[in-house]
């Protein structure tokens, strides 16, 4: 094998900084001490009112206030959080040498300015789009545009740290995440640039938001106990829990690194991605394409299923996808999945919709440094349909050299990622 | 790692002015006159979307009650492309078919909230009001019409296009980026065939809503595009869709495909937001895309003023004397759409023998800037 490549004879794709924030908390220390605790950042919502709600908990994170209150604002504000504790880990300065590949949420313009819009128009009978349309052509709302525009959050970032070229604002659903991350690495392999900073985001939880999904009935109604309601593979689980967060990765090829004298934090060893045509949001029930998914990210990383140590898992706790998961990975690891400890940060964190897989990424990555499994917690009524080892519970020692991270999106999004503490040699 | 030719072998569009590319074309050319509509949401114009029999597309009425339009737009030009590709009926390819999407984000239900936004005026508690009518009137499966991947996700379902899918987001740079993306990936051996592009729905009040607190929309009667800037600027919104099926030439010609032209080079840069950095950007990737003197302009320009005012001078300094073509002035503005739109047309201009090159800008409205670079498809690899 050349130096720095892979057997492909591609750029090896090294991690050199990582930055987190989650209803845990801020920064990778406080999020590894809580996640390997145990403990959950599960609570009833604060944030708006939760009268005639199905579902009142979330995990928001709510030592953050941005002004104006509103999830574009949010998310620009875990990314930069994120991105600044990465950057400075990496040691890569403030003139980042490569593009910016960021999962944002699906924003819109948002109920408090809907309604300013509709006061402002002074429509005093029922009031339509056409007074709202009116509105917005009074006074400067110039700002407000800018706020809701999809490629808002990335130029802001951009601006900030320094990142090349065209920034590419993403959105695959659930697996966003990890498709940003999946993007820096075909970036670096096309020796498009030596870095990537990879970031997934997302600080939506609003109550349309949380209505939305709820009448998906996608979210677990279990109230009573927010820090239990996150469930994945347990019998009794009813669905997901919204969370918020966001995880930044600075990726480098290996070679770019190492001549910087930068520390390597781990490596994307592959990625693998298969679409689903069955269902807007459900999987085939075959499994095939999560199938393929993960075969062709151990594909791609150039090793074999035996070599999975761990597996990060999607995870959501909602019936459907912890079935289809499981299924997807004692067809493509056999027997031995079984034993092969899989764990949902998910039970603690709930599900960071758009920032999963960039977070789940680095919590994929603490867990080869630390040598050290975080647990599923609230697994007190295993479901027999499941055979895995879930790491119920509590923490587990073990040596992890290669981690499995999947992550599974509306629309048929599945998109499977291989990390390592080596290259594959 | 060897660079690979890239080609294009099918084009979907679907605009104001018609279904087809050559629709779209004898517009462009000025052949036929833009179609506008400037009573439904006056004072702004839209170039409304012309009649479609979606379920040419789409042929199960289960899936065109899950779409909105924006996605039935897109999910139509889609299908053309891969007709015209050759490709509809070729499951397996279609199976290992990238995709990349320009999307924004759907339709909102305009009659439920404006009765909500009545009704809050009045509300003892308005927390427990809107959740209230959110719960009750909100129709569950709007909100899969709505999330920008699911024009992706129709696509997968309807046309089976079930590879990489990634929906890239950011108005008119999304549009850019999917293209820049697409080409560079089959350049590199990431991919063989990329069917990329995306679609708008102009005829709607929350779309216009945003772009008018911006400033940005354009409320006379319609003037060129070029015209717009010295009369304060603006763009007028059209619907549509447009993709395009890019291929490496070595794939195509395995199975036999036509192919209309190459995509030489695309470039795509965010410059800050000052006065002049557009020009310069242009200026920029103007020269990394290398053009000839030859070169047809098919131009994205939105009317937003600043923005196009350094357009139209940086591309008089860049091509003097070439023809410039705008999109905007043929079928109004296709946001995340417009640069797969131009592509399309321009492609058509090089088989049609009307240029041996062309060049297809963007300028974002609000931000960032892109050009590809055409060639005719008979000329050999580089």
């Amino acid at each position: 094998m050349p130096a720095y490549r892979d057997r492909q004879g591609r750029p090896l794709v090294a991690v050199t900084g990582m930055g987190v924030v989650t209803s845990l908390g801020e920064g990778k220390e406080d999020n590894w001490t809580a996640l390997t605790a145990g403990r959950s950042g599960i609570h009833t919502i604060r944030r708006f009112p939760i009268d005639g709600l199905r579902t009142t908990i979330a995990g928001t994170v709510d030592y953050i206030d941005v002004e104006p209150f509103c999830a574009p604002a949010l998310s620009e504000e875990f990314a930069a959080r994120a991105a600044s504790e990465a950057i400075a880990q990496a040691g890569i300065g403030a003139d980042f040498p490569g593009s910016l590949f960021i999962a944002v949420p699906p924003v819109e313009m948002e109920w408090p300015t809907r309604t300013a819009l509709a006061q402002a128009s002074g429509q005093e009978g029922a009031i339509t789009y056409a007074d709202l349309l009116r509105a917005a052509g009074i006074g400067d709302l110039r700002s407000w545009h800018d706020l809701f525009l999809f490629g808002t959050v990335a130029e802001r970032i951009q601006e900030r740290f320094g990142t090349k070229g065209s920034p590419i604002s993403l959105s695959t659903a659930c697996s966003s995440g990890a498709t940003a991350i999946q993007l820096g690495v075909e970036a670096i392999r096309r020796g498009e640039a030596p870095a990537a900073l990879c970031i997934g985001t997302d600080g939506s939880v609003q109550a349309e938001a949380l209505i939305r999904f709820s009448l998906l009935s996608a979210l677990s109604t279990q109230n009573d106990v927010p820090e239990k309601a996150s469930k994945p593979f347990s019998k009794n689980r009813d669905g997901f829990v919204m969370g918020e967060g966001g995880a930044a990765l600075v990726l480098e090829s290996a070679e770019h690194a190492v001549a910087r004298g930068a520390t390597i934090l781990g490596y994307v060893l592959g990625c693998g991605e298969k679409g689903d045509g069955f269902h807007r949001t459900r999987s085939s029930p075959d499994g095939a394409p999560i199938i393929a998914a993960i075969e062709a990210a151990i594909a791609d990383a150039g090793v074999t299923p035996d070599a999975i140590d761990y597996v990060n898992a999607h995870g959501t706790g909602t019936p459907e996808n912890d079935k289809m998961e499981s299924m997807g990975l004692m067809t493509v690891l056999g027997e031995r999945m079984k034993t092969v400890p899989i764990s949902s940060n998910k039970s603690m964190v709930g599900h960071t919709l758009t920032a999963a897989g960039a977070v789940e990424a680095v919590f994929s990555l603490l867990a080869i440094a630390h040598g050290r499994i975080p647990p599923t917690i609230n697994h007190e009524i295993p479901d027999p349909s499941i055979p895995l080892d879930v790491v119920p519970n509590v923490a587990r020692d073990a040596a992890v050299g290669v981690v499995l991270s999947n992550s599974f999106g509306f629309g048929g999004q599945n998109t499977c990622l291989v990390f390592g503490a080596e290259p594959v040699a | 790692m060897s660079a690979r030719d890239v080609v294009v072998t099918g084009a979907g569009l679907l605009t104001s002015s018609g279904i087809g590319v050559d629709a779209g074309l004898a517009a462009l050319l000025g052949e036929t006159a833009p179609v506008l509509d400037y009573d439904r949401f006056a004072p702004f114009p839209v170039h409304p979307a012309c009649e479609v029999d979606f379920g040419a597309q789409i042929p199960k009425k289960s899936d065109l009650r899950q779409m909105e339009p924006w996605q039935k737009l897109g999910v139509f030009a889609a299908g053309l492309a891969l007709d015209d590709a050759g490709l509809k009926d070729d499951a397996s390819l279609k199976s290992a078919m990238s995709l990349i999407v320009s999307a924004g984000g759907g339709e909102r239900d305009f009659e439920v909230d404006g009765q909500i936004l009545t009704g809050l005026r009045e509300a003892e508690n308005p927390g427990a009001y809107l959740n209230e009518r959110l719960m009750s009137d909100v129709r569950p499966t709007l909100f899969l019409a709505q999330l920008s991947n699911l024009l992706a996700g129709n696509i997968a379902i309807v046309h089976g296009v079930t590879g990489a899918s990634r929906t890239f987001m950011g108005e008119e740079q999304a549009g850019v980026d999917a293209v820049r993306v697409a080409h560079a990936r089959i350049r590199a051996g990431q991919a063989d065939i990329v069917l990329v592009g995306g679609s708008f729905n102009a005829e709607r009040p929350d779309s216009l809503m945003l772009y008018e607190m911006g400033g940005m929309l354009w409320k006379r009667p319609f003037a060129s595009v070029w015209d717009r800037p010295a009369q304060g600027g603006g763009f007028i919104l059209g619907s549509g869709g447009a993709f395009l099926m890019l291929e490496a030439r070595e794939s195509a010609q395995r199975r036999g495909a036509r192919f209309s032209a190459r995509v030489d080079a695309v470039a795509a840069d965010l410059t800050r937001r000052q006065p002049g950095a557009a020009a310069r950007s242009l200026e920029s990737l103007w020269s990394a895309v290398a053009p000839g003197p030859d070169a047809l302009v098919v131009s994205g320009a939105t009317g937003a003023r600043e923005r196009t005012f350094e357009e139209r001078a940086a591309l008089d300094r860049l091509a003097p004397g070439a023809r410039i073509l705008a999109t905007q002035d043929a079928f109004g503005h296709l946001m995340e759409g417009q640069f797969p739109a131009g592509i399309a047309l321009a492609a058509a201009l090089i088989a049609r023998g009307e240029a041996p090159e062309a060049v297809v800008t963007s300028v974002g409205h609000q931000r960032g800037e892109g050009l590809v670079r055409l060639s005719r498809a008979d000329q050999g690899a580089e």
